[in-house]
C-alpha cells in the first residue's frame, strides 16, 4: 500500500506543530522522518496511524492490503508498549485475538513471527524477564503478526544500547526484505536514517514543515558495502547540515520551555 | 624507594536494605503475651479490668464449646461479606466509569469527594428507618462504607494504567470493551487489590459499630454485651477475634495478590 500526505497540518490547541506537510511513500518503501525535537514527527506518525484526528490536509492510503492483513496500519512503539502481565506469546496474541482466526492459525502465526524475530525460546517469558532489545523484538513480532500493509515505527530503537540497535537494524532490514511492508520510521538518529531509508523526510523545527526529501539511491541491503561508504558518509553529513542549526535552536527552546 | 601506605578498603555499604525476619513478629507476639500473663499472675494488673491471656482463652474456649462464638462469628461474616461484595461491585463499576468516561469523571469526582468524608456509621439510623432494624440496614452501612474507598481506588487504578498500552491496543483495532477487559482491568488490578485492603478493614470496623447499635448477634453485639455485664475476659476475647479476623482477611488478600499479580 502507498501512503500519501497532502498539505497536512496539526495543532495542539493554539500551538501549531505541523504545517503543509506533503509527501508520498511508495509500496514497499521505507521513509524515515527526521527533524529537531518537537517538530511533530511523532504527531505525524499518529495522524497517519489514526491515533490523532486529522485537522487540515488529507492522509490517504492507495492500494489494497496484502493477503492475510489484519491491521493495515500497524505501530511499533518506542517504549515497546508490552502488557507486563502477558507472556511474549500472549503479547503477540493480543493483536490477533479479536480477529476471527482459528486457534490453529493464531498459534501458527505466533510461532512464525516468534521464529522470525528470534523469540521462539522465549514464548512463555514475561516482558520483565527480557532485555530492552528482546522487548522491542516482541513489539516487532506483534506488529508483523497482523501482516501489516504499512508499519509505523516511532523511534523503535532509541531506548536501546548501541550494540542492540545495530543488531535490530540488521533484523529490520531482513524482515522488510521478506515482508515488503511500506514503512514510516521516526528517528533522531541519522545513522539509522541513512542505513534504513529509501527516502529521508527532513522536517523543520516547530511548526514542522518539509525542509527536504532526500532519496537514497543505494538499496538498503547493499548500503554497508565498502564501495558505498563515501556516499553514506556524505548523506549523513548532508542530513546533519540540514537539521543542525534548527536542532540547536529547538534544544534551546526546549530548555527555556 | 619510599614506602607506600597499603590499606584494605573497608566495606561501608551495609544496612538500609529492606527485608523481613519471619520469626520476628511471632517472637514479638509471644513476648507481649508472656509479659501480660506474668503481670496478671503477679497481680500487677487488676484482674477485674484486665484478665490474664489464659483467662481470655478459657472464656473463648467455653463460648466455642457451647456454640455461641461460632454463631456470632457467622453472623458478622455474613454481614461483612455481603456488604463488602455489594460495595465493591458498585465501587469498581463507578470507579471504572469515572476512569474511562470524561462525563462520568466530571460528574462523579465532586460527588464522591463530597460524600466520602461522611462517617458512614452516622447514616445507620437513617438506614434503619429506610430498611428496618434487620440485616439490610447493617449490610447497607457496610456496603456504603466500602463503596467510597473502592470508587477512589478503582478510579485512580484505571487512571494509572499507562496510556501507551491503551494507545497500543487502539492501534491494533481492539474494541472499547476488549480494551477494558484485556488492558485496563488487568492493568488496574494492583490498585484495586490495594483498595481491597483498605475497604476490608473499613468493613470490619463498620460491622462492629453497626452490631453495637442494633443487633443481638455478631462480634460487635457480643463485645458490647460482655462490656455491659463486666465480662472483661469475653470482651477482650471478642477484640482478639476481631484482630484475628482482620489478619485472616489480610492473608486472603495476600494470596489473591500472589495469584493475580504473579507477573510482578
Amino acid at each position: 500500500m502507498q501512503v500519501v500526505l497532502e498539505d497536512v497540518g496539526y495543532a495542539y490547541g493554539d500551538l501549531p506543530v505541523l504545517e503543509g506537510v506533503g509527501f508520498a511513500v511508495a509500496e514497499g518503501e521505507t521513509a524515515v522522518l527526521i527533524g529537531p525535537s518537537g517538530c511533530g514527527k511523532s504527531t505525524l506518525l499518529n495522524l497517519i496511524g489514526g491515533l490523532l484526528p486529522q485537522q487540515t490536509g488529507r492522509i490517504s492510503t492507495l492500494g489494497t492490503p496484502p493477503a492475510g492483513c489484519l491491521n493495515p496500519l500497524t505501530f511499533v512503539f518506542q517504549d515497546f508498549a508490552l502488557l507486563p502481565w502477558r507472556s511474549v506469546a500472549g503479547n503477540v496474541a493480543l493483536a490477533l485475538e479479536h480477529h476471527r482466526l482459528g486457534r490453529a492459525e493464531q498459534q501458527a502465526r505466533i510461532a512464525e513471527v516468534l521464529k522470525l524475530c528470534g523469540l521462539s525460546d522465549f514464548a512463555d517469558a514475561l516482558p520483565k524477564q527480557l532485555s530492552g532489545g528482546m522487548r522491542q523484538r516482541v513489539g516487532i513480532a506483534r506488529a508483523i503478526a497482523v501482516k501489516p500493509a504499512v508499519m509505523l515505527m516511532d523511534e523503535p530503537l532509541s531506548a536501546l544500547d548501541a550494540q542492540t540497535r545495530e543488531l535490530l537494524m540488521e533484523d529490520l532490514i531482513s524482515i522488510w526484505a521478506r515482508e515488503r511492508t511500506t514503512t514510516l520510521y521516526v528517528t533522531h538518529n541519522l545513522n539509522e536514517a541513512v542505513r534504513l531509508a529509501d527516502q529521508v523526510v527532513v522536517l523543520s523545527r516547530r511548526p514542522g514543515r518539509i525542509k527536504r526529501i532526500v532519496s537514497i539511491p543505494v538499496p538498503v541491503a547493499e548500503r554497508m558495502k565498502p564501495e558505498h561508504a563515501a556516499l553514506v558518509k556524505n548523506l549523513h553529513d548532508e542530513l546533519w547540515s540540514l537539521i543542525k542549526a534548527e536542532a540547536q535552536v529547538a534544544d534551546r527552546e526546549m530548555q527555556h520551555a | 624507594m619510599p614506602e607506600v601506605a597499603k590499606n584494605t578498603v573497608a566495606f561501608r555499604g551495609g544496612g538500609f536494605v529492606p527485608g523481613t525476619r519471619r520469626w520476628a513478629p511471632w517472637l514479638a507476639f509471644l513476648v507481649i503475651i508472656a509479659c501480660w500473663e506474668t503481670a496478671s499472675q503477679l497481680r500487677w494488673l487488676p484482674a477485674l479490668f484486665m484478665p490474664a491471656p489464659s483467662e481470655v482463652v478459657q472464656a473463648l474456649h467455653a463460648l466455642l464449646v457451647d456454640g455461641k462464638l461460632v454463631a456470632h462469628i457467622v453472623a458478622s461474616l455474613k454481614r461483612i461479606v455481603s456488604g463488602w461484595i455489594l460495595g465493591s461491585l458498585a465501587g469498581i463499576t463507578l470507579g471504572f466509569m469515572m476512569g474511562i468516561f470524561v462525563l462520568a469523571r466530571s460528574v462523579g469526582l465532586p460527588i464522591v469527594s463530597a460524600l466520602f468524608p461522611i462517617p458512614k456509621i452516622a447514616l445507620l439510623p437513617l438506614f434503619i428507618l429506610w430498611f428496618g432494624i434487620g440485616e439490610p440496614s447493617k449490610v447497607a452501612t457496610i456496603a456504603l462504607g466500602v463503596f467510597f474507598p473502592t470508587v477512589v481506588s478503582a478510579f485512580s487504578a484505571v487512571d494509572n494504567v499507562p496510556r501507551n498500552l491503551i494507545r497500543m491496543a487502539q492501534s491494533f483495532g481492539l474494541s472499547t470493551r476488549m480494551i477494558v477487559f484485556k488492558v485496563i482491568l488487568p492493568g488496574a488490578m494492583p490498585g484495586i487489590l490495594a483498595g481491597f485492603r483498605i475497604s476490608s478493614s473499613i468493613a470490619l470496623i463498620l460491622v462492629v459499630a453497626a452490631e453495637m447499635i442494633g443487633a443481638d448477634t455478631g462480634i460487635g453485639a457480643f463485645v458490647l454485651a460482655a462490656g455491659n455485664l463486666m465480662q472483661i475476659d469475653q470482651l477482650i476475647g471478642g477484640v482478639v477475634l476481631l484482630s484475628l479476623l482482620g489478619l485472616g482477611v489480610s492473608a486472603l488478600l495476600s494470596i489473591a495478590e500472589k495469584i493475580v499479580l504473579r507477573w510482578r
